[in-house]
């Protein structure tokens, strides 16, 4: 009994030590006259480390950027960007506390922060509460339109539907029938729903829908159902999450179903960084849509790529959730400067209408808090990578979808009081 | 007849990844009552020693037998996963046994452990560790009888452990310098691809199967057959069950009880690294991979009557031809006109998600009215 306790005390202290947090800080100062402090809160242990952990980087890339041209430039004086990192450790409440750290104990003007919609939706009522502005970088479902959040990622109507329309009309499967797949939780439910939605005014048909558990890679059933419903070929629409998609293709590889028989999957959360983890082998041939790609053959998005190099190994990879952290960085500071001031409100005004000349190409702050972006449908080639296809122009976000049942004909503006969070067109 | 061969080849599928996860599990907790929560790091271990065999067989002095990789990590994965599994019961569960608490916070302490030191060791020392571990353990009981009587024994054992940590060091730097994906650690998940034969699909009676899987119900078997006949045939197998039965009369009768418990639970975790090997096929190696098995390994035991290794075979098919059953809607299929209420009712199941609450409750309700599972030990031990 006595040793027990020991052995578990010494546990309990190895565990301890293993998911301490970690902080960090600015570097030297050069020639500024004061120095400015934001925060950025992601997971840096976990499960959503591996993936959080480089938005966290390209972010440390963007603020040093800055620097490096003269910092923020606010009433004629420079400010340096100084950060503190929190580690919201995959835990959603995590996130929560965390904010309320960065905002009361360290007075930030403001956080970027974020990746899972669990943890978006963990942060949302302290923010609100306490009127501070969190900036989220990441492709979501959206139904959600806060005040206090600047959403930087896609909208669904700024991927899914292009991805959809694609499929229906232009890939080689075109005219097919579809099966949706997808992890058991709120982006995949309500992505699918408004595919549903848009298969019917297409004229298509979808043909069956399967939601594998968080954490579950068991996916015959779900292959025996894709070969059941589609048994000449044809459309496959996934949403699943991290290493389920391992499984995922793994198995349907194995099982036959492969774009050589005409089965072809369009993917929403596949970018270049999971290619890689994936395998290139299993992915070719099959498609990815985002607003960015590596492969953007433009100076802005080569340089992009290079500089990420450059600062973190020539074996990185820069992929779309990393492109809209870089640009949200950048257009806080451009709002900063607009508004004169670091006050939350004036530049939350001062937000709205910003233009950036993205990696991407150029996108606008949208009054909705979301941004107007180009929407690209790209297949995966044998180098890992995606083979541009097509590109649409300026797509503008829908905060509340215009597909989706439960948010038809409602939109979002925070420049006009009378309309705010959600009001009828 | 077409389909009654596909729906029973997935669930005997299904089934097989469940009962290669469970066995393991069925000795260390049916025979020994220990509940190992680290059980699905043990399989981690498994799978991750077929990532670093799989490196290693792309060097070219392996490269020609490159496809006979898997076999080797089946023996590999069984060495490192029960060489752990021994330092484990050696240093923590010996001192733990009649506290089932404690060893389940014990155990899971340790799963947080070995989550994190994949994370955070460069796999190519990690191997290293792992050799020495094997020498400093097994040298010393290698030497012949009259050496180990001697009062200078403890010279010996201690210089053989000198010996282990730079034979383990040594090997540790020969990997990371010639193979540079194991010389950095990483928490990123990585990935084993099967050998060329071992992928696609092949044709039987007018059905397509996918290899990979006809491959895991073969490692099954032949787990499943092995075990069996260790314990049924072989002088260690019967003194296992003897102290599963008796301890204290075996105690008495001269068969080393110690011994006995390093075996079996060496056996059981064991068994959990050449699960890795399975699971390794089917989805990507990580260091969370374990914690996705052990609710269902659990799960499988209880069922099966804990203790008894057919009850964890039927369990384990039972599962996953009603895991196959329910989740792929195949009820419709075999019965496409049954009436309309009852058809929406298996329709609303038929996703995996709703398969695996269902399979749940029917496991609930199933224990409580047999609440020792499938088949109850009987038995003196029990009534105390």
């Amino acid at each position: 009994m006595r040793i027990s306790r020991r052995i578990l005390a010494g546990l309990a202290t190895a565990s301890l030590a293993v998911t301490a947090t970690s902080c960090g800080g600015g570097g030297t100062s050069g020639s500024f006259d004061d120095t400015v402090t934001v925060g950025i809160l992601h997971s840096l242990s976990g499960t959503m480390a591996i993936s959080e952990s480089t938005l966290v980087d390209t972010e440390k890339m963007a603020i040093e950027e800055i620097n490096a041209a003269g910092g923020v430039k606010v009433g004629g004086k420079s400010y340096k960007i100084e950060y503190i990192v929190e580690d919201g450790a995959s835990d959603w409440p995590t996130f929560a506390e965390k904010s309320k750290k960065l905002i009361d104990q360290d007075g930030v003007p403001v956080v970027f922060g974020g990746w899972t919609s669990a943890s978006r939706k963990a942060m949302l009522p302290v923010y609100e509460s306490k009127d501070a502005f969190l900036y989220y970088p990441i492709q979501y479902e959206a139904q959600e339109c806060s005040n206090n959040i600047f959403y930087t990622g896609a909208t669904p109507n700024q991927q899914s539907e292009p991805a959809t329309d694609f499929m229906y009309k232009r890939s080689p499967a075109a005219g097919g029938d579809f099966f949706l797949v997808g992890s058991d939780y709120v982006f995949p439910r309500t992505s699918n729903t408004i595919t549903k939605a848009q298969v019917k005014q297409l004229g298509g048909k979808v043909v069956g829908e399967d939601y594998l558990p968080l954490g579950n890679t068991e996916v015959a059933p779900i292959i025996s159902k894709i070969k059941k419903a589609l048994p000449e070929g044809g459309i496959i629409i996934n949403t699943l999450n991290g290493d389920q998609n391992v499984a995922f293709f793994k198995q349907i590889q194995d099982a036959g179903i492969t774009p050589s028989s005409g089965y072809y999957v369009m993917n929403y959360s596949i970018a270049e960084e999971e290619i890689s983890t994936i395998g290139p082998e299993f992915l070719e041939g099959h498609y990815g849509a985002w607003n960015y790609m590596m492969s953007i053959d433009t100076p802005a998005s080569k340089k992009f790529a290079k500089s990420f190099k450059k600062r973190w190994g020539a074996d990185r990879v820069v992929a779309d959730p990393q492109e809209s952290a870089y640009n949200m960085v950048y257009l806080w500071k451009q709002a900063v400067e607009d508004a004169g001031t670091f006050d939350d409100n004036a530049v939350r005004e001062a937000l709205v209408g910003q233009k950036f000349d993205a990696p991407q190409g150029p996108v606008e702050v949208m009054p909705n808090h979301h941004l107007s972006q180009t929407v690209r449908i790209g297949e995966i080639n044998a180098e890992g990578g995606f083979t541009i296809l097509e590109e649409t122009g300026v797509v503008l976000p829908q905060a509340w979808n215009q597909k989706h049942p439960s948010s038809k004909g409602f939109a979002c503006d925070w420049t006009d009081p009378s309309k705010g969070e959600k009001y009828k067109l | 007849m077409e389909l009654l061969l596909d729906s029973l080849f997935n669930g005997v599928a299904i089934g097989s990844v469940l009962l290669v996860a469970a066995l393991g599990l069925a000795i260390v907790f049916g025979l020994m009552g220990v509940i190992n929560l680290a059980h699905g790091e043990l399989m981690m271990l498994g799978a991750y020693t077929t990532y670093v065999t799989q490196l290693i067989f792309k060097l070219p002095i392996l490269k020609p037998f490159y496809n006979s990789y898997i076999i080797v990590s089946i023996f590999l994965a069984f060495i490192v996963s029960g060489v752990v599994g021994i330092l484990l019961e050696k240093t923590i569960i010996r001192k733990l046994y009649g506290s089932p608490l404690e060893t389940l916070l014990a155990t899971w302490g340790v799963s947080l452990i070995l989550q994190q030191f994949v994370r955070s060791v460069p796999l190519a020392y990690g191997a290293g560790l792992v050799i020495s571990l094997i020498i400093g353990l097994f040298l010393p009981a290698s030497f012949p009888s009259k050496i180990k009587e001697s009062i200078n024994f403890k010279y010996f054992k201690f210089s053989s452990w000198i010996l282990a940590a730079l034979t383990g060091v040594l090997t540790g730097s020969i990997i990371s310098s010639t193979v540079s994906k194991l010389s950095r650690a990483s928490a990123r998940n990585v990935d084993v691809t099967a050998p060329s034969w071992m992928r696609g699909q092949v044709e039987i009676i007018g059905t397509a199967f996918p290899k990979t899987r006809l491959m895991i119900i073969v490692i099954t078997l032949i787990s499943v057959i092995a075990i069996t006949l260790f314990l049924n045939q072989s002088a260690w197998g019967m003194r296992i069950r003897a102290v599963t039965q008796n301890r204290q009369m075996s105690d008495c009768l001269g068969i080393s009880t110690e011994k006995v418990d390093i075996i079996t639970f060496g056996i059981g975790s064991g068994l959990a690294g050449v699960a890795g090997v399975a699971v390794s096929l089917l989805g990507s190696v990580g260091p969370n991979v374990g914690g996705n098995y052990i609710v269902g390994c659990f799960m499988v035991v209880v069922l099966g009557g804990v203790g008894n290794l057919l009850g964890t075979v039927l369990a384990s098919f039972g599962i996953g031809i009603m895991t196959d059953l329910i989740g792929a809607g195949r009820l419709l299929s075999i019965w496409p006109d049954m009436p309309i209420p009852l058809s929406n009712t298996i329709n609303f199941f038929a996703t995996t998600s709703m398969a695996r609450v269902m399979i749940f409750a029917l496991i609930v309700i199933f224990l409580q009215f047999k609440p020792t599972g499938l088949f109850p030990q009987k038995g003196r031990m029990v009534e105390n």
